[in-house]
């Protein structure tokens, strides 16, 4: 999109003066050239989200940022009940608490080389990838609602999940104020046999080497050094979350016209915090994030068994896991006064800089490890989260990537199979039942995941630890 | 986007698919809405596979919404269920749309995943670039933006 378009306040702030219906600015960290290959719908999307009642402070958007549907994906707001405020199923979105794990293996590439291709068929084999695929637990009604209470704790107590991870996960693994009982029957049904699966799209399990430290200092604190080998998920709350985030759509497309909230774009659907329905959908999505907390745990542990296996001893320990889509009740400064606020993140990381006091003892120097998934070819990154980033974006950063080009461009553009085999030219093997997958997910149509971490870094959010280069992928 | 060449034979009207940033456009194009929305659930499956279907089960679905284009992602959201809940893919619709209510048949099969190489999931369909309308020429469409 155009750059005159907005105040341009330093090198990585962008700000869209309040006009029209919205109440607060709208505020986008990026740099020159992501700013320019934007969508020009994140600028719409933005100023929309800025119109919402009870808003504090601004509407912003990640260096990552791009067309949402409602929220831009890469978008953040907090409301102030006491104002007026709202909740929004599409300011999480469908994947609530769709998320990130890194896990640490203590071997170094040269010990994964030899045993490279048997280690990716073997993961492969017990990682249940894609559409069609079904974990090996399913649950009754009673361990249904077990694990929606739980979290990780319940995957834990399951045999599922090592309890030591439990500090290392947002919300110590379990989210409070979940409510089982207003999860419909339907998005249980969806989720029956969909524990410990990863999905598909854009969630993968990888095996990652470390390929860059920047920081040697606070990689030191998360145990990362040069040539190390780690184990990332991407993936959320499967078809629970899906169908959670589809039926209060629903639902506050029409509570909102009720409560004479005007909406710029329906799918803004929202209703007032303290209302019926926005109290129902909070306990329900706070139920879907211990769904993704619980899979994530799982998935962690599948990889583990296989780890074992060839690498016995190796206990492949968590530096972190975080989640990206989610609304979180965080206490916040605005004005100079503090604010129990409703932190909208929407395809946006959770990020307490050093000092923060939920973080675990053994991180809390330094700050929270921010995990950026980048694409299969290009790597991700490993960030700290900065304390500036409290007073720029509620304590956010950027979560991915972002995409630079439509599934449908790709598809045109790559074949699965020839991606598959200059990956595995690169030493990078690729497992997915699917090759239009591959496709749909190549490299190429991403954006620059280094652009967008510098962009991060140079706004305050979050500052580079460590690049990670992929030696597998499992993708769905 | 130029229309993709997707009619199935001796149906009418036809479905394609949009590009949206990070999902997939669905659109459905017929002679009623009730045939629009049959071809975007089509153009659904599409975005899934590129396989063929065989229509060897068929499903039973109801759902009602206040108006035509919340109905539409009403029933794409039913498709969607019905897939994740069955583990099934589908390729023949019928539909019968009575004011705000929506009876829908789906005829598919269990996903084979060494055959259909599904590429992605719907988690949902979107209220994003919704919309249903008449068109010039008398005919309907019907589309929106389905989350993957």
């Amino acid at each position: 999109m155009d750059p005159a378009r907005f105040t341009r306040v330093d090198e990585t702030t962008w700000r869209i003066e309040p006009q029209g219906a919205m109440r607060v600015p709208a505020i986008i960290y990026a740099d020159g050239n992501l700013i320019r290959d934007m969508d020009d719908k994140v600028y719409e999307q933005a100023a929309n989200v800025a119109m919402l009642p009870g808003i504090m402070q601004a509407s912003y958007a990640m260096p990552d940022a791009h067309w949402g549907y409602g929220f831009p994906i890469g978008g953040v707001a907090a409301f102030d009940p006491e104002e007026g405020g709202v909740v929004s199923a599409g300011g999480v979105g469908f994947d609530i608490s769709c998320g990130v794990r890194t896990m640490l293996t203590g071997l170094k590439v040269a010990d994964i080389l030899p045993g490279q291709k048997e280690l990716a068929e073997s993961l492969f084999r017990q990682i249940p990838a894609g559409v069609g695929s079904t974990g090996d637990i399913t649950l009754d009604a009673i361990e249904m609602d077990a694990m929606l209470a739980g979290g990780a704790y319940w995957a834990v107590e399951f045999g599922w999940g090592d309890a030591r991870d439990l500090e290392r996960i947002e919300e110590g693994g379990r989210m409070a104020g979940a409510e089982p009982a207003l999860v419909s029957d339907r998005a249980k049904k969806r989720q029956h046999r969909e524990m410990g699966t990863l999905g598909s799209g854009n969630h993968y399990l990888e095996v990652q080497a470390v390929a860059e430290i920047f920081d040697t200092a606070v990689a030191r604190v998360y145990d990362l050094a040069a040539d190390d080998v780690v184990v990332t998920i991407h993936c959320g709350s499967r078809g629970l979350g899906h169908q959670i985030g589809t039926e209060f759509l629903k639902e506050m497309v029409l509570e909102a016209k009720a409560s004479g909230i005007t909406l710029p774009d329906r799918e803004l659907a929202c209703a007032p915090i303290n209302s019926e329905v926005g109290q129902r959908y909070l306990g329900a999505m706070r139920a879907g994030i211990n769904c993704a907390l619980a899979n994530r745990e799982i998935l962690g542990h599948i990889a583990r068994r296989v780890f074992r296996h060839y690498f016995p001893g190796h206990d492949l320990p968590l530096l972190f896991d975080v989640s990206h889509n989610t609304c979180k009740v965080e206490p916040h400064a605005v004005d100079g006064k503090r604010r129990d606020l409703f932190v909208h993140r929407k395809g946006a990381t959770r990020a307490f800089g050093p000092g923060h006091d939920s973080l675990p003892p053994a991180l809390r120097s330094v700050g929270q490890p921010v995990l950026i998934g980048g694409s299969m070819g290009t790597g991700s990154y490993i960030l700290a989260a900065e304390a500036s980033a409290e007073q720029k974006a509620f304590s956010s950063a950027c979560h991915g990537a972002g995409r630079a080009m439509s599934r449908h461009a790709a598809l045109k553009q790559w074949s699965g199979r020839k991606i598959q085999d200059d990956l595995a030219a690169q030493g990078i093997l690729i497992r997915s039942p699917s090759t239009r997958g591959i496709a749909e997910e190549a490299p190429g149509a991403y954006k620059d995941v280094g652009a967008v971490v510098l962009a991060a870094e140079h706004a305050g959010l979050a500052r580079r630890v460590a690049r990670l280069r992929p030696l597998i992928c499992i993708k769905g | 986007m130029g229309k993709a060449a997707n009619q199935i034979a001796g149906e009418p009207g036809h479905w394609e698919h949009f590009p949206h940033a990070a999902d997939v456009g669905v659109r459905g194009f017929g002679g009623t809405p009730a045939e629009a929305f049959e071809q975007a659930a089509q153009a659904l499956t599409g975005v899934i596979t590129n396989a063929e279907v065989a229509p060897k089960l068929e499903v039973k679905v109801n759902c009602e919404a206040p108006d035509l284009e919340l109905l539409f992602v009403e029933w794409l959201n039913t498709v969607i269920y019905e897939m994740a809940v069955r583990n099934m893919l589908f390729s023949r619709f019928a539909v019968r749309i009575d004011g705000a209510r929506l009876e829908g048949t789906l005829w598919g099969e269990p996903v084979d995943v060494a055959r259909h190489q599904p590429a992605c999931e719907p988690k949902g369909a979107t209220y994003t670039a919704l919309k249903v309308a008449k068109e010039d020429d008398g005919s309907w469409s019907a589309a929106c933006i389905v989350d993957v």
